[in-house]
């Protein structure tokens, strides 16, 4: 099967004042062109790492990471990234905001192009008649819509989150995975998503990638099984229950709070 | 309502100021080559009032001339310190050591070197006197830029250039502007400074010398007045700029 994101034994340490800072050895993890990944680990133990990795912003001591089959050695226009901070320019608009990547990636397209697609975007995730507001004007919640909406706009093939929710509050951040379940409804891409959150991660997830402690390996990948047109009540069924179970498992091994089982 | 207070209480508050300055004046009863009062300075405006017109635009050329130059200078030099490390450690302490010459044991020694310039000289020197805040301010804007705000784009592959251009110079034009009203005073001065020290000086402050020389008390007072209402307007017209430029900067009042 082709993959769309591939980390080959990937190993990185930083450099810190205290000598090297081990992070990530030997990550293995692969992506099918339209899935969704979400990833779940110990704090602490590299996510962020990995998403800085993934989007070449920085490249790992060791290991190799592929993408659409070409090794990633520096930052690509085709990957759309949101932070886990919806870092938002005070001094543009909302939808000035959300335009900025589409002056970067593609900086002929006509103006009035790229206020539709913004436009759009944000009537998708809620945002109509927000357009020319400030964003201190706006809640938590609704700048990290406005920084979805800037992570898509140029229609990415990838679209990696490093914790995007993880600061809202619970109803908001449910109301966000259905709002992310619809926009890839509406225009697939392949996914990556950092999270702390297993509900998250069953809800949006095709597969969950379980890191271990720092540093980090790939403890477990779980295949989540269920339709793609999820709804929250999903998270009620048995079958989702019995996966919530088995990554909080999963977590308590990778935290170090039990000993490892022999190998499944 | 608004308007009014905006207006109102500024003008209010110079005419007390006025009127307070008169009464000290009138009380002690000194006489005008002691310390003029208010009501002497319209004579002496009256009395020379193209020359202050022609010294007052020769003082702001000059000053406004200088400032442009070390806004330019001053960016241009925080630019590289704000993106280099070794420029920055190297340029610092060299800047530091600079700034804290009093720029007053300046003049004579730019006096000699450029012997006559005096126009030349001037703007140097409002130059020299004005650069430091602005290269300071923008250095540190730059070099404390959160990296977050840098990866929006350089997750896209955008160039050095175009996150400069698109995050980081935005970023700092609040810091900017609150360095540019600190220059703009400086280079104030520095025009000053040579203007009055120069022997065949121009401008007010070379007024200011030729009230002095000459006993006119009034017209050195009224030459400080002008001085003070060029200051107001220079500083004010920075004010409006950052408006322009940076107002986004400023939180709505809750
Ligand atoms: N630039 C850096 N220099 C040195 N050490 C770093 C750097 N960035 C991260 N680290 C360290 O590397 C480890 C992993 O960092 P990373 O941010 O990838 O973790 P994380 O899994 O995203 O954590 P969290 O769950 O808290 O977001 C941490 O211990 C952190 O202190
Ligand atoms: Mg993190």
């Amino acid at each position: 099967m082709e993959h769309l994101i591939e980390i080959k034994g990937v190993s990185h340490a930083y450099t810190t004042k205290s000598g090297p800072l081990p992070v990530l050895d030997g990550l293995e993890i692969a992506v099918p062109e339209g899935e969704f990944c979400a990833v779940v680990g110990p704090s602490g133990c590299g996510k962020s790492t990995l998403t800085r990795l993934i989007a070449g912003l920085m490249r790992p001591d060791r290991g190799e990471v592929w993408l659409h089959g070409a090794r990633v050695t520096s930052p690509r226009k085709t990957v759309g990234m949101a932070f886990q901070n919806p870092v938002m320019l005070e001094w543009r608009t909302i939808l000035e905001n959300v335009i900025l990547p589409l002056e970067i990636v593609a900086p002929k397209m006509p103006r009035a192009e790229r206020v539709a697609r913004a436009e759009h975007l944000l009537e998708m995730v809620g945002l109509k008649g927000f357009e020319g507001k400030r964003p201190s004007e706006l809640s938590g919640g609704m700048r990290q819509r406005a920084s979805l909406c800037r992570a898509i706009v140029h229609k990415p093939d990838v679209l990696i989150m490093d914790e995007p929710f993880g600061a809202l509050d619970a109803f908001t951040r449910e109301d966000l995975w259905q709002t992310m379940r619809d926009l890839r409804a509406a225009e697939p891409f392949t996914c990556v998503l950092i999270t702390h959150d297993l509900r998250e991660a069953v809800f949006l997830g095709d597969q969950v990638v379980v890191l271990s402690g720092r540093p980090a390996r790939t403890q477990r990948v779980i295949d989540v099984d269920l339709p793609a047109d999820r709804t929250l009540d999903i998270l009620f069924e048995p079958r989702a229950q019995d996966m919530l179970h088995a990554l909080r498992d999963e977590i308590r091994i990778a935290q170090g709070r039990v000993p490892a089982a022999p190998a499944h | 309502m608004e308007h009014l207070r905006k207006i109102g209480v500024p003008l209010l508050s110079i005419v007390v100021f006025l009127g307070l300055w008169e009464g000290l004046v009138w009380v002690n009863g000194w006489p005008n080559y002691k310390m003029a009062s208010p009501s002497d300075l319209p004579p002496a405006f009256w009395k020379y009032h193209m020359l202050f017109l022609e010294m007052g635009w020769q003082t702001l050329w000059r000053t406004v001339l200088g400032l442009c130059i070390a806004v330019v200078a001053g960016t241009g030099l925080g630019m590289i310190m704000g993106f280099s490390r070794i420029a920055r450690d190297a340029l610092y302490p060299l800047l530091v050591g600079f700034n804290a010459i009093p720029k007053a044991t300046l003049v004579p020694v730019i006096a000699l070197i450029f012997i006559g310039q005096h126009d030349f000289n001037t703007v140097l020197m409002a130059f020299l006197i004005s650069f430091f805040p602005i290269a300071v301010s923008v250095s540190i804007g730059l070099s404390t830029l959160e990296p977050e705000y840098r990866d929006i784009l350089r997750a896209l592959g955008a160039s050095r250039l175009t996150i400069f251009r698109k995050i980081a110079l935005p970023k700092t034009l609040p810091e900017f502007f609150g360095a540019l009203k600190v220059s703009v005073t400086l280079a104030f001065i520095g025009t000053n400074l040579v203007e009055i020290v120069s022997p065949h000086g121009r401008g007010l402050g070379a007024l200011f010398k030729s009230g002095e020389t000459n006993g006119d008390y009034p017209l050195m007072f009224a030459v400080l007045i002008a001085l003070a209402f060029l200051g107001i307007v220079l500083y004010y017209a920075v004010v409006a700029l950052e408006k322009i430029f940076a107002g986004w900067a400023e939180r709505p009042h809750a």
